[in-house]
């Protein structure tokens, strides 16, 4: 398994690529600053966001019960899956009920979590994912690097290529307007002749049984509109209480997602479209084990903007394919190391603690001190076992000043003496990009004690 | 599946903390503007939209001046605009559709979102398929903030309804803004 | 007033120039200034790897030291930021010592602004001056509003910096981002610091600056690193040793 770091390195060798991919991000990161100063009460929004969600999770169980019972009153069949199987199977359900063997999908990191994918395409169901990021990622037989901008590793030759390749579009026109065209007309006839159409949730209202989605391209309402069956995919998580919560959440995802005011479409579905069907899933796939977790429940308020990856330096210089979790970044590192601190060991230490992800979060997710807590649980688990007997030594140095002052004074005279071969070897990483610092010849206290005249 | 609902609620209540956190209210919260057209029109027109302020006797020469082009036109608005095409009981039907006109409920300044209120009895795919768009809005249907937006919106039951603020639109390729994704490739907004 | 001087593992042993400017600063405004001489670390790095367990000890061996100060003053936010964000869970909530202790320690720019109210500093230092936020004493210690933050700006670090007259802060194009130091991440990741410490370092060049200052030393040693593999010409200041300058 490659760990974040190894998987960085292989990022950084194409440093053009690499440069761009950084300012892209920043730039996102910038747009978002611009709107965020044009609301004087954002840090107060934030600060509504994080209570309802909150209230919310502490009262979860009877806000999922009215959701439920609102929904089916609106003519949705909701159904529950425990994990991401069962979610697959009761998407596939679905789908045979209906004969349907044609499904376009809008964008769903669940699905993704879930596999639902190659679940649908092992059993001939032909599934076209609609997002055109998620198109050209898909077309590729890659995964999204970043949740809202899911081919933001990809430039657009990469894109140009792949089109021409499975599309037929002209070779080495790279031009974006030309490109998105291709993709309009491409996927506009999946749209035609989709059977279903599986959407993402982004809030799910429990006042009223609706379910919101959110995005620019219109490619969910196009997929929603036509197709017979809509399957929506939520975590239980999505929940928010009532209608008019809705107006801190819309103010503040796009703002934080893509630095734009709102997105293109925000659709609010109470029910089917005439002669058509509407299915809710509603999943837990260890959703439920976060809210046991003092250190990681707030982690549940995410509403997958994507802030926290534009903002965080590492992400922006490793790419979202260095990340072990389905989801990279900040928040992915949280997920993961969570629900899997085996598998997903190296991510809280993908992370210099800066805390700009905590200030950037819309919600008001203490991400840098998740990953602190995250760190603390994968050592006291044994998953990094050389770091613990390490410190260990180290710690117990540290209590005793004669040792510690006799350490410092050994390195002091025997680093400026090492020959450069020995000093700059391969294994010492701080060598290999950085001068070692200059050993003085005493240290402070040495010094202090002789013009202070004290032991 | 009741059994996964009842493992999964019963999950939940398990580990659900009680400390009882309040629900936040929004009386009086949230940005006004001086002058909440003129903060609506900017917004709408930094989204890639257009807007043109006309009266209800000249709405059809502004749409024709726009869309000069476009033959076959759907409208669930007849006392104001005259559509070529019937809203069919079949979405498909409507993929040949140049352009759409439609009428907006109320529009917001802070972001230039346009909130349509849909008949559920109908058919929804204009809104999307159609390859441009119009929304007519009355002139004094601005709200300043999705706080007072949300406070004039009822959901009706198993019905549908959007808030629409802008072409369709997409960065995916290398960051760079294609209007025109998979919805309308334009959005013209006439107010009255 | 006692002042407890709190110098950290690291600038004991690399940086003594820069721990006694710091010594030199206090002295000079007249307080009554002891460096304990059984201290030795507060135990950041090992909480930051992971293993917090094991610094219980550290933690309660460090307020044994410096509970009987007003004051305990250091020139390292991180450090700092360790003693006041992460030391209460090796204590009791009623532990009087720890939240002494807690209560009392400051980074030295920090004191200076916040409790010394320093506001006049005799000293010419006409040269083009980046400030580099360190992320714990920006983020934790709040030393500057941070940029994703909307709330009215304010810097403590330049307030004190621009006591001096002729000094000329520059304008940084990513004011607050991270210089990829992060303990150690900087060996276990090396390739992403070494890029994100250049990052920074092509911006204060990119400005103009002639120094890049800050109030952790780590930072600063880092970016020394990189400075002198890449023979870039640009100094690097520990805020102490431009401020003790005005000091006799």
């Amino acid at each position: 398994m490659i760990t974040h770091s190894q998987a960085a390195k292989q990022f950084l060798k194409d440093q053009k690529k690499a440069l761009w991919h950084d300012r892209a991000l920043w730039y996102v990161r910038q747009k978002r600053d611009a709107q965020s100063k044009t609301i004087p009460e954002w840090e107060q929004l934030r600060q509504k966001a994080s209570q309802i969600k909150a209230h919310t999770m502490q009262n979860l169980a009877h806000y999922l019960e009215m959701f439920e019972k609102n929904a089916l009153e609106n003519g949705i069949t909701v159904h529950w899956a425990k994990d991401g199987d069962e979610h697959n199977k009761i998407v596939h359900q679905i789908l045979t009920q209906n004969d349907a063997k044609k499904v376009v999908k809008s964008k769903s990191m669940l699905t993704e979590e879930c596999g639902l994918n190659p679940y649908l395409e092992q059993r001939d169901i032909e599934v076209t994912d609609t997002d055109l990021g998620e198109r050209i990622i898909q077309l590729r037989g890659e995964t999204p690097s970043h949740i809202v901008l899911p081919a933001i590793h990809l430039k657009k030759e990469d894109v140009s290529d792949t089109f021409h390749t499975h599309l037929g579009s002209q070779k080495s026109n790279n031009d974006p307007h030309y490109l998105t065209q291709i993709a309009r007309e491409h996927l506009r006839q999946k749209f035609l002749q989709a059977d279903a159409a599986i959407t993402g949730v982004n809030f799910a209202i429990a006042q009223s049984g609706t379910i919101v989605v959110c995005t620019n391209e219109g490619n969910a309402d196009m997929g929603v509109s036509l197709a017979k069956v809509h399957i929506a995919s939520m975590g239980i998580e999505k929940i928010i209480p009532r209608v008019k919560d809705l107006g801190v959440f819309t103010r503040l995802l796009a703002r934080s997602a893509t630095g734009q005011a709102i997105t293109t479409y925000t659709s609010h579905f109470s029910g089917p479209r005439p002669k058509a069907q509407m299915h809710i899933v509603i999943v837990d796939n260890q959703r439920s084990s976060f809210l046991a977790s003092e250190d990681y429940r707030q982690s549940l308020h995410c509403i997958r903007c994507g802030a926290c990856m534009n903002t965080c330096p590492v992400y922006r210089r490793s790419g979202g394919h260095s990340y072990s979790y389905v989801i990279a970044g900040p928040i992915g590192s949280v997920l993961g190391a969570f629900r899997d601190p085996k598998e997903h060991s190296s991510l809280p230490f993908a992370c210099t603690l800066c805390g700009s992800c905590s200030d950037v979060c819309p919600v008001k997710i203490d991400l840098d001190k998740q990953l602190y807590k995250e760190r603390q649980d994968i050592v006291q688990k044994g998953y990094s076992v050389k770091k613990k007997r390490l410190f260990k030594v180290v710690a117990w140095v540290m209590r005793y000043p004669f040792l510690f002052d006799m350490l410092g004074k050994v390195s002091r005279f025997v680093i400026p003496k090492l020959p450069q071969s020995i000093l700059y070897n391969s294994k010492n990483n701080w060598g290999k990009y950085r001068k070692m610092p200059t050993m003085p010849k005493e240290s402070f206290k040495e010094r202090y004690q002789k013009e202070k005249n004290v032991k | 599946m009741s059994n996964s609902k009842e493992w999964i609620l019963s999950q939940i209540r398990e580990k659900q903390k009680s400390i009882s956190i309040p629900l936040p209210e929004y009386e009086g919260f949230g940005i006004c503007y001086e002058d909440k057209e003129k903060a609506f029109e900017n917004a709408l027109i930094q989204a890639g939209a257009n807007i043109a302020y006309t009266n209800k006797k000249r709405v059809h020469e502004v749409i024709k001046k726009h869309y000069k082009d476009a033959k076959i036109i759907v409208s669930n608005i007849s006392d104001i605009i005259s559509p070529t095409k019937e809203i069919t009981k079949t979405p498909h039907d409507l993929a040949d559709v140049d352009l759409a006109i439609v009428k907006g409920k109320f529009g917001v300044a802070e972001n230039g979102a346009i909130w349509i209120e849909h008949d559920k009895k109908e058919q929804r795919a204009h809104y999307f398929i159609a390859q441009h768009l119009v929304i007519i809005l009355d002139k004094n249907s601005i709200y300043h903030n999705m706080h007072q937006a949300y406070a004039n919106i009822t959901l009706e039951k198993g019905g549908f309804g959007t808030f629409i603020a802008g072409p369709s639109k997409t960065a995916d390729i290398e960051q760079a803004l294609v209007i025109g994704a998979h919805g309308p490739k334009s959005l013209l907004v006439v107010v009255l | 007033m006692k002042i407890g001087l709190f110098i950290p593992c690291y600038m004991n042993e690399l940086y003594p120039d820069v721990c006694f400017d710091t010594l030199k600063i206090l002295e000079s405004l007249g307080f009554d200034v002891t460096y304990p001489l059984s201290q030795t670390c507060c135990g950041q790095p090992m909480a930051n790897s992971g293993c917090a367990s094991d610094v219980a000890s550290l933690a309660h061996r460090f307020v044994e030291i410096f509970k009987e100060y007003d004051y305990i003053v250091a020139p390292s936010a991180s450090c700092v930021a360790m003693v006041r964000e992460h030391y209460e869970s090796f204590f009791k909530s009623d532990d009087r010592d720890f939240h002494k202790v807690r209560d009392s320690i400051f980074e030295i720019t920090e004191f200076l602004h916040d409790i010394v109210k320093l506001n006049t500093l005799n000293l010419s230092f006409p040269f083009r001056v980046g400030v580099h936020n360190s992320c714990h004493g920006h983020r934790m210690l709040r030393l500057a509003s941070s940029s994703e933050l909307q709330i009215p700006h304010f810097s403590k670090i330049k307030n004190i910096l621009n006591l001096i007259d002729d000094i000329n802060l520059v304008q940084l194009q990513r004011d607050d981002e991270c210089c990829g130091f992060g303990g150690t991440f900087s060996v276990t990741e090396p390739e992403i610091s070494a890029a994100m410490g250049n990052a920074r370092i092509l911006d204060h060049l990119g400005a103009n600056a002639e120094i890049i200052t800050g109030v952790d030393m780590s930072c600063l040693m880092h970016m020394q690193g990189l400075i002198d593999k890449n023979n870039q010409p640009i100094k690097v200041m520990h805020i102490v040793q431009i401020l003790a300058k005005g000091f006799a």
